[in-house]
């Protein structure tokens, strides 16, 4: 009998969070495998998700809130019948565990047969990344700290007022199932963003890494400190078609709401852009995206939610959407081969992209700005929806710093614009773009993007700041 | 339960013993139950719990806060000192001592009415419902993407303070919506009920449900999906706009409900979710809105079973009905125990809500409403001689002070001569917050009042969902700009 691996998590007597080991993750698995062997499932697959997390925010000059979460859950998904059902628990006991496989089968059992249904993958290989450091793991409350302190320091020292985040953790997700497939994988994360404020202006900077020595908090402070003063006195100009810089973070934000539409249940369920576009001339012929787990500068599992592992996948060629992501489902409709990006199942969104890298180009922000002769420079989109779900056109504001550029030259900031800009469109015009970095905002999932000078950004309104 | 009152005290307990001068405890147990059909195939059918608890201490003047689902003695001992030393480090970049408004110790227990037990429902039942709902939609020509959802939570929660509160509340949550799509050409268009983005959602059991007929309004927000392709551009103008229920929701909780925040308004939300146009110097004396446009924040289960409506908020303060708007002046902000008194009050709103057991109490709407106006619907139509309904958020966006809105909407129809002449796609308005507000001119009386449910709105870091609820019947606002969201200027 499996012992309840919960009774040995520790949370106390070392300065950080421990994770379940592998032993004990295959511990669960099995244990639920076994339970559910003497019940009607014919098939059984068990996730387990884990995450140790703290987080210190800060405003005003002070951290204000300082957090800390451990929490282990456990997913079963049960097949009967040909019906298949999921339930979740973070109770780790046997009991619980049991209850759980009784709840997948209860539900799987009130649904209709579903023909479609496939039978759960087999063993599979992975290839190997590794984005576990211990120096992120082991970051105290008091680092973090002291290092906001810092920041916090140099702000008041300025004359300004900082608010923002400094973020450590780790996570783990592990996946098997009843014909042997077993998957697991581990991350670190940090993450630092800022917000300087000196009134009425205020500008950003944010970075995200699995090694935390890699994260530059007072460099972050004295970047959006700097725009914050620049940005203290603004002028307001007319609505209308501009050329932008827009910083890697505002690329990121803006084009993460269209690569859902590059999943081919999408496209079969005819609600994605590339309906009837597919392999045509869509964006400028300098854009070329792929999907990629293994990036050096991207993170994630390896796997998709069924186990399947991921594969580098070529979305757009040189301005051509050339291929699409599929789950085992999706890839059986279309006759094509799994890519390893579904979502776990049941669902009715199927997959997505979720490890995008652009390919960028060879320019710089500054090359940018010296290049143009009137445009604006934008650090950061907030509120970004969707307007036109075809044209992909986006609406949103420009945030924390958009800057007047004239004649190779940043000359003052501007009242922050209302866009309205199809996606589509705008690929059409990338006229530079910098190397791509890996970029972290607010409203996308982190990328690996360039930033890009465009031609003929639309803004609709101006607002009051 | 027993077993949690006890997990609570020791964790208090032991906050105390570690130097903690303040501590409050929620131990949390969440059951949730989501369905969904597509094409007339099950989606999702998943069912989940979550039970563990959340710590909050001051203590050298700081907060600190833990969670841990490891509910043994041990697990929750090692979670409170946690806490406190996580307090104790912030106090090293902490630039004031914090200071709480005073509150009563409450021993109680409450239960948020229902008459059917969702989880009682036979899950055959709720799917046969959800794929019947399906059907109808799949039989309209045209439609090429169905979609339909519920959801379903009941969350307990044992909230026990070290001022001696002690808390059992029981929270019942259901809600429901059904979606056609349509794609044609070059144009995807969507209907959905009874509302947007998951539908209604209400502290309702399963008669919320019932109440909505699905069945019924299937096939006609399928003919209107298929409908809009040939339906006319909405124009781009200045114009007489009429808003319906479920939208006005949502303009409320952007344009009012988000900057009436206090945490937002005294920059702690800066970072993220933004700032406020309402500066402290504001309160009692800008006109906020038009003089028959009054808004309340309404937790109170005599405001209705909506989304933001309980007994006790996470902070352990009693339910409460705020003025935030009074005939057109702005009168209050959402407030928690910590800020109360940089406005004067002495006592908090009672606003403080946490989407479970490993996430802050932060503050967040509860049922911020537009209360009902004296204008009948139909009067209200036949009233308006040359304007544009618009019915169903189809996107929302306003900037980090809550200034410059837009919202487009799934439908809209041309009013011309008192009635309702043809539909238009593709609707959409923008305007500045007071402005728009100021330009109301007519609101629905309360037959044509609901209480809508928001049950994603996001805001703090870590990011927590929190449900709120936006009571608000048609209303007419003059001189909108419209059509701005598809101008091809």
């Amino acid at each position: 009998m499996t012992i309840a691996p919960s009774a040995r998590r520790k949370i106390s007597g070392k300065k950080h969070a421990e994770l379940l080991p592998a032993r004990e993750l295959r511990g669960i698995i099995e244990t639920v495998l076994r339970l559910a062997k003497s019940t009607v499932a014919s098939e059984t697959e068990v996730h387990i998700d884990e995450v140790a997390y703290s987080l210190t925010r800060f405003a005003n000059n002070g951290i204000h809130q300082n957090v800390f979460e451990h929490c282990a859950t456990v997913s079963v998904r049960t097949v009967t019948g040909g019906r298949t059902a999921r339930a979740t628990t973070n109770r780790l006991d046997e009991d619980s565990l049991r209850r759980a496989i009784e709840a997948s089968l209860s539900l799987a059992h009130s649904e209709p047969r579903d023909p479609r249904l496939l039978p759960m993958p087999a063993k599979q290989r992975y290839r190997t990344v590794d984005r576990f450091v211990k120096a992120t793991a082991a970051l105290t409350p008091e680092e973090r700290a002291r290092a906001v302190r810092l920041a916090c320091d140099w702000a008041s020292k300025k004359g300004q007022v900082a608010a923002g985040i400094f973020s450590s953790g780790q996570s783990q997700t592990t996946v098997g199932n009843s014909r042997g497939l077993f998957a697991t994988y581990c991350e670190t994360h940090s993450q630092f963003s800022i917000t300087m404020q000196e009134d009425p202006a205020a500008s950003w900077a944010k970075a995200d890494s699995a090694d935390v020595r890699e994260i530059h908090p007072q460099e972050l402070a004295e970047r959006a400190g700097k725009k914050a003063r620049l940005a203290v006195k603004t002028s307001e100009l007319a609505p209308g078609r501009y050329t932008v810089i827009l910083e890697p973070a505002a690329v990121l934000d803006l084009v993460g709401f269209m690569f859902y539409d590059f999943a081919a249940t999408a496209v079969e369920d005819k609600r994605s852009c590339l309906n009837n576009r597919i392999g045509k001339q869509l964006f400028g012929k300098n854009i070329s995206i792929s999907d990629d787990v293994f990036h050096p500068r991207q993170k994630g599992a390896p796997f998709d939610g069924e186990g399947m592992p991921r594969q580098k996948v070529l979305l757009v060629d040189r301005g051509v959407p050339k291929n699409l992501v599929y789950s085992r489902a999706s890839a059986k409709i279309a006759r094509k081969k799994p890519t390893g990006h579904g979502f776990a199942l049941p669902n009715e969104y199927g997959e997505a992209p979720m490890n995008l890298v652009f390919s960028g180009g060879d320019s710089s922000v500054e090359k940018m700005v010296a290049s143009t002769d009137r445009g604006l420079l934008v650090t950061r989109l907030w509120y970004i929806r969707e307007v036109d779900p075809y044209e992909k056109v986006m609406t949103g504001m420009t945030r924390d710093g958009l800057f007047l550029v004239e004649n190779g030259k940043l000359t003052g900031a501007v009242r922050n614009f209302r866009f309205n800009q199809s996606l589509l469109d705008m690929l059409n015009h990338v006229e530079l773009m910098s190397p791509a970095v890996r970029a972290t905002g607010e409203e996308s999932f982190e990328m690996v993007v360039p930033a890009m000078k465009i031609g003929k950004f639309h803004f609709s309104e101006v607002t009051k700041f | 339960m027993m077993l949690m009152w006890d997990l609570c005290t020791n964790a208090l307990d032991t906050a105390k013993l570690r130097g903690a001068s303040y501590g409050d405890v929620r131990a949390m147990h969440l059951r949730q139950r989501d369905l969904t059909t597509k094409n007339g195939q099950v989606g999702t059918l998943a069912q989940s719990e979550s039970v563990g608890i959340g710590i909050r201490v001051v203590a050298h003047g700081a907060w600190g806060f833990a969670s841990t689902d490891r509910l043994t003695r041990d697990g929750v001992a090692a979670c409170a000192a946690q806490a406190v030393s996580i307090a104790k480090a912030s106090a090293l970049a902490n630039r004031s001592k914090v200071v709480l408004a005073p509150e009563k110790a409450y021993i109680d227990s409450w239960q948020s009415p229902f008459r059917k037990d969702p989880f009682e429902i036979p899950l055959g039942a709720q799917l046969a419902l959800l794929l019947a709902a399906d059907g109808e939609m799949r039989k309209v020509k045209g439609v090429t993407l169905t979609e339909t959802s519920m959801q379903f939570r009941k969350v307990d929660s044992w909230f026990a303070s070290s001022i001696g509160s002690r808390i059992h509340q029981r929270k019942v949550i259901s809600g429901c919506g059904i979606g056609a799509t349509s794609f044609q050409g070059q144009e995807i268009q969507k209907r959905s009920y009874p509302n947007s983005f998951g539908g209604q959602h209400a502290l309702e059991g399963y008669e919320l449900v019932e109440s909505l007929e699905l069945l019924k309004h299937a096939p006609v927000i399928a003919e209107e999906a298929a409908a809009l392709h040939a339906a006319a551009q909405c124009p781009e103008k200045f114009g007489t706009l009429v808003l319906a229920g479920n939208q006005l929701g949502l303009q409320i909780h952007e344009s009012i409900g988000h900057p009436i925040e206090l945490d937002r308004v005294l920059g702690q939300e800066a970072n993220f979710a933004g700032t406020s146009f309402l500066t402290l110097d504001q309160l009692n004396k800008l006109k906020y809105a038009s003089s028959i446009v009054n808004v309340v924040a309404d937790a109170r289960l005599d405001h209705g079973p909506g989304l933001g409506t309980f007994a006790y908020d996470d902070e352990g303060v009693p339910a409460q009905c705020t003025d935030i708007i009074k005939d057109g002046k702005f009168r209050g902000y959402l407030s928690n125990r910590e800020t109360a008194h940089l406005i004067g009050l002495a006592r908090s709103s009672g606003t403080m809500r946490t989407e479970s057991w490993n996430r802050l109490p932060i503050i967040r709407m509860t049922n911020v409403s537009l209360l009902p106006g004296t204008w009948d619907y139909d009067d209200l139509i036949s009233d308006t001689a040359d304007g544009i309904l618009m019915d169903t958020n189809r996107s929302w966006s306003i900037d980090d002070r809550r200034y410059q809105f837009q919202f487009s909407t799934e439908i809209a129809w041309e009013i011309k001569g008192g009635k309702k002449v043809r539909m238009l796609k593709n609707p959409s308005y923008s305007g500045i917050t007071t402005e728009f507000w100021n330009s109301c001119e007519a609101i629905c009386k309360f037959d044509h009042w609901t209480l809508w449910g928001t049950p994603n709105c996001g805001k703090g870091q870590p990011m927590q969902t929190m449900g709120t609820g936006h009571g608000a019947a048609p209303a007419r606002f003059r001189n909108v700009r419209i059509g701005t969201a598809f101008s091809k200027q």
